[in-house]
C-alpha cells in the first residue's frame, strides 16, 4: 500500500509542480508538442478587426446543420448582437459585440477545436475525438449523456438537448466535419463571410497569415494570436483590435486543460502496477496476520 | 463464532408510523423519477449548459459513494488486519455500501441523458484510459459486483436449506437452493480474494472522484482546486466510514427499541478523531503550501462555505470525539457523527457546485422540486430497504443472549448492557 501511495503522491506532486510552472516557461514545449501532433491540421482564423457583425455566419451555420426551427429572417436582427449570447444547442455559433468597444468590434464564438481537447480527454466512452484534420467530432451513438465534457471544456461550448427525453445529444460546432473531404471545402460560416473575417486553412498557414496582418497593420491589431498557445493550441484562432482580456474569450494559460488529470490517470494505472502492488500487499498482510491470530487462539486454548 | 456479538435478523413488523412516512416520501421520489424518464431533464431539473451537474450527481452519486465507504474500511480493519472485535460490524458495513452504491447507480441513471447507454464503458472499443470518469465508472461497477459477493454469506447463512418461496413460486425452491449451494461453494469460499479487491477498487475510485473536477482547472475556485484533491477525497471517505456506521447502528437501536452497543461503538469511535485529524492536517497543509489563506478570509460566500465545511464538519466533531465522555454517550456520538457526515456531504457539494464557476457569470443553479424529491426519495427508499434487510437477514450485531452461543469474554459486555 505504501508503495502505491508513494507512487501516487509522486505523480500528484509532479503534476502540481507542472501546474505551478508559469505559462511563459512551459508554453514552448507544449505548443511544439501540440503542433507536431496536429501537423497539417486545418483551422480557421477569426479576424475580429475585419468582422462587420452581419450574422451571416450564424444564418449559414443554422442552415447547414438544420438545428432547431428558426425564422431565417431572425438573423437580420442586429440588436441581438448587443446581448451577451453564448452558443447553445440551437446555435453552434453566435456573434456578439465586444463589450465597451467603440468603434464596435464583434466576436464570433464557437467550438475552438482544441489541439488537446479536454472534452475528449474527459469523455468516459470516447464519444468525443480529435480528428487529425482538425475537427473535434462527437459520436452520439457512444455517448451516455453524462455531460462531463461540459465541465472539462474551458470555453463552455458543449450544449445539451435537455428538452429531448429519449435521444438527447451534445451539440456544438462540428467544423462542418461531414463535408471535410469535398473539393473547395470551406465550413458554412467561412464560405458566406462577406468581410473576409474568416479564413480557412492549415494551422501553419493561418498563423503565418495572422503574423503578416499584424505586421502590416500593427496599429490595428494587438500583438497576440488567441489560440496559438492557449490550452496547447486550438484549431480556431483569433486576431483582435483590443486586448483579449476584454473579450469573452477566457484566460486559460497554455497548458492543455487535461494535462493534470491525464498525468494522474496514467501514473496510477501505469501498466496496472500500482493497483496490483496494493492488492499483493493487502493479501500479504491478510495472510500473515491470520497466522498470528491462529497462533494466539491456539495458545489461548492451551492455556484454558 | 468466538465473537461477543452475533448477527441476527430482527424478525419484527416491517411497517410502523415512521416507515409509512418514509414510504410516502419514497413514493414521491419514484413519481419524480418516472416524470424525469418520460418528460426529460429539462422538464424535471434546473440543469443548464452552464451547470450541467446538479444534486443528483453531487449528492446521490458522489456524496453517496463517500458515505458508503464503511464497506471497505470495515472490511480492511476486520478482515485484512484481523481486528476481530470489529468483525460484527462487517455485515452492516457491507449492507451500507451495497445499498449506497446501488442507489448511487440508480441516481446516476436519472441524471444521464442517454441512460440506456450506461453499460458502454464496459465495451473495450469504448475504453478511454485518459478519462478520470472512466476509471470511476469501471471501479464502481466492479466494486458493486464485489459487494454483492461479499453480502452473499449473509444470505446463504439465512436461507441455505431453508428456502420456502410462497405458493406458486415454490417449485423454484430446489433451483434457488442449488444456486445458494453454488454460491457458497465457489464464491463464499474465495471471499478473501474479493475482500482485497474491494479495498483496492475503493481506494482507486474514492480518490479518483476527487480528481474529477481537476479537469476544469480554469473554472474552479482555488480553495477546492487542489492537485492533491484525490488524496483529500480518499482520506475524507475513510474518515466518514465509521461515523456512518455508528450513525446507522444508533438509529437502528432506537427504532428497534434496544440499548445501543456502546462498548463496541465507542471503540470504533476512537478511530474517528485520528482519521479526521489526518484529513485536517493534509487539508491545512495543502492550503498553506498553495498560499490560499487570503481566499479563506475574504468574506466571500465560498469562504464561508469552506469555513462551515471544515469547522462544523471536521474541527467540531474532531474535538467532540476526542472526549471519552462523549464517545460513551449515545447522544454525544450521534451528534458528532452527524456532523462528520454533514461535513463530507458539504465538502462534495462545495467541490462540485460551489467551487465551479462557468464562464457565464450570470448563470446560477438551484435544484428544482423534482430534483429534490428524487434525491430525498432515493435516500428514503434506501433506508426502507435497509430496514427490510435488517429485519429479514442476520446483519445487525446483538449481544448473544443464549448461553450456548456466548463466549466467556462476552460476559462483561452483556452485563454492562444489562446494567444500563
Amino acid at each position: 500500500m505504501r508503495k502505491d501511495r508513494r507512487e501516487f503522491l509522486k505523480v500528484s506532486v509532479a503534476a502540481s509542480a507542472a501546474t505551478l510552472v508559469p505559462d511563459t516557461i512551459s508554453s514552448d514545449t507544449t505548443v511544439a508538442g501540440g503542433e507536431v501532433k496536429n501537423a497539417g491540421a486545418f483551422g480557421v482564423l477569426v479576424d475580429t478587426v475585419l468582422c462587420v457583425g452581419c450574422r451571416q455566419c450564424e444564418r449559414a451555420c443554422h442552415k447547414a446543420n438544420g438545428i432547431c426551427e428558426k425564422d431565417p429572417e431572425s438573423f437580420s436582427d442586429r440588436t441581438l448582437l448587443e446581448s451577451p449570447r453564448r452558443p447553445d444547442e440551437c446555435a453552434y455559433t453566435v456573434v456578439n459585440r465586444i463589450a465597451g468597444t467603440d468603434p464596435k468590434y464583434w466576436m464570433k464564438m464557437q467550438c475552438m477545436h482544441c489541439n488537446e481537447p479536454a472534452c475528449a480527454s474527459a469523455c468516459i466512452v470516447g464519444a468525443l475525438t480529435k480528428d487529425n484534420r482538425g475537427p473535434v467530432v462527437y459520436d452520439a451513438w457512444k455517448c451516455i449523456g453524462c455531460r462531463y465534457c461540459f465541465l472539462a471544456c474551458p470555453f463552455d461550448i458543449p450544449a445539451y438537448e435537455y428538452g429531448n427525453a429519449l435521444n438527447p445529444q451534445v451539440r456544438k460546432c462540428t467544423f462542418c466535419y461531414q463535408r471535410f473531404g469535398e473539393s473547395e471545402f470551406q465550413p458554412a460560416c467561412v464560405s458566406v463571410c462577406p468581410g473576409g473575417a474568416l479564413t480557412f486553412g492549415t494551422r501553419e498557414e493561418l498563423i503565418d497569415l495572422a503574423l503578416l496582418r499584424m505586421k502590416r497593420a500593427p496599429d490595428k491589431y494587438v500583438d497576440d494570436i488567441y489560440g496559438r498557445h492557449e490550452v496547447g493550441g486550438t484549431s480556431w484562432m483569433y486576431l483582435a483590435g483590443v486586448d483579449f482580456a476584454s473579450t469573452s474569450l477566457p484566460r486559460v494559460g497554455s497548458q492543455p486543460i487535461s494535462a493534470l488529470t491525464e498525468k494522474i490517470q496514467h501514473g496510477v494505472f501505469k501498466s496496472f502496477v500500482p493497483p496490483l502492488v496494493l492488492y499483493g500487499l493487502l493479501g500479504l498482510i491478510m495472510h500473515s496476520l491470520r497466522e498470528n491470530k491462529q497462533e494466539v487462539r491456539e495458545n489461548n486454548e492451551q492455556q484454558i | 463464532m468466538n465473537s461477543k456479538f452475533e448477527a441476527l435478523p430482527f424478525q419484527t413488523r416491517f411497517f410502523t408510523r415512521g416507515t409509512t412516512i418514509l414510504a410516502v416520501i419514497a413514493g414521491l421520489g419514484v413519481a419524480g423519477y418516472v416524470y424525469r424518464l418520460i418528460f426529460g431533464l429539462e422538464a424535471a431539473t434546473n440543469l443548464s449548459n452552464e451547470y450541467p451537474w446538479g444534486i443528483w450527481k453531487t449528492i446521490n452519486v458522489v456524496a453517496g459513494v463517500a458515505l458508503a465507504a464503511a464497506g471497505f474500511t470495515t472490511a480492511a480493519v476486520a478482515d485484512i488486519f484481523h481486528r476481530e472485535r470489529y468483525h460484527v460490524l462487517v455485515r452492516p458495513a457491507i449492507l451500507t455500501a451495497l445499498l449506497g452504491y446501488t442507489f448511487a447507480v440508480i441516481g446516476l441513471i436519472a441524471d444521464l441523458g442517454r441512460y440506456y447507454n450506461i453499460w458502454h464503458p464496459i465495451i473495450p472499443s469504448m475504453w478511454q484510459g485518459d478519462s478520470v470518469l472512466f476509471e470511476v465508472g469501471m471501479c464502481v461497477m466492479m466494486y458493486l459486483c464485489v459487494l454483492y459477493i461479499e453480502f452473499l454469506p449473509t444470505v446463504v447463512e439465512r436461507y441455505k436449506n431453508r428456502v420456502h418461496l410462497p405458493g406458486p413460486l415454490s417449485y423454484l425452491n430446489p433451483i434457488v437452493e442449488s444456486l445458494l449451494d453454488v454460491c457458497e461453494r465457489y464464491l463464499v469460499r474465495f471471499i478473501s480474494l474479493f475482500i482485497i479487491a474491494g479495498v483496492v477498487l475503493s481506494c482507486l475510485h474514492q480518490s479518483s472522484l476527487g480528481a474529477l473536477m481537476l479537469v476544469a482547472p480554469t473554472k474552479m475556485h482555488p480553495i477546492w482546486n487542489s492537485p492533491i484533491s484525490p488524496i483529500l477525497f480518499l482520506l475524507s471517505a475513510i474518515a466518514v466510514g465509521f461515523p456512518m456506521l455508528i450513525f446507522e447502528l444508533i438509529l437502528i437501536s432506537r427504532t428497534f427499541h434496544r440499548p445501543p452497543e456502546i462498548p463496541l461503538l465507542k471503540q470504533v469511535a476512537r478511530y474517528v478523531p485520528v482519521l479526521l485529524g489526518a484529513y485536517l492536517a493534509v487539508r491545512i497543509g495543502d492550503l498553506t503550501l498553495r498560499e490560499l489563506w487570503p481566499y479563506v478570509l475574504n468574506g466571500s460566500f465560498e469562504a464561508y462555505a469552506f469555513i462551515f465545511e471544515i469547522g462544523a464538519g471536521v474541527i467540531i466533531p474532531l474535538i467532540l470525539l476526542s472526549h471519552e465522555r462523549i464517545r460513551r454517550s449515545a447522544d454525544g456520538l450521534l451528534v458528532s457523527v452527524i456532523l462528520v457526515i454533514l461535513g463530507v456531504v458539504v465538502n462534495r457539494v462545495n467541490v462540485f457546485l460551489v467551487a465551479y464557476k462557468p464562464l457565464d457569470t450570470s448563470a446560477s443553479y438551484f435544484p428544482s422540486l423534482i430534483e429534490i424529491a428524487v434525491t430525498v426519495g432515493l435516500i428514503s427508499t434506501l433506508v426502507l430497504i435497509y430496514r427490510f434487510f435488517v429485519v429479514k437477514l442476520p446483519v445487525i450485531p446483538r449481544p448473544c443472549e443464549q448461553p450456548a452461543l456466548s463466549h466467556d469474554r462476552s460476559q462483561p459486555f452483556v452485563r454492562q448492557l444489562k446494567g444500563e
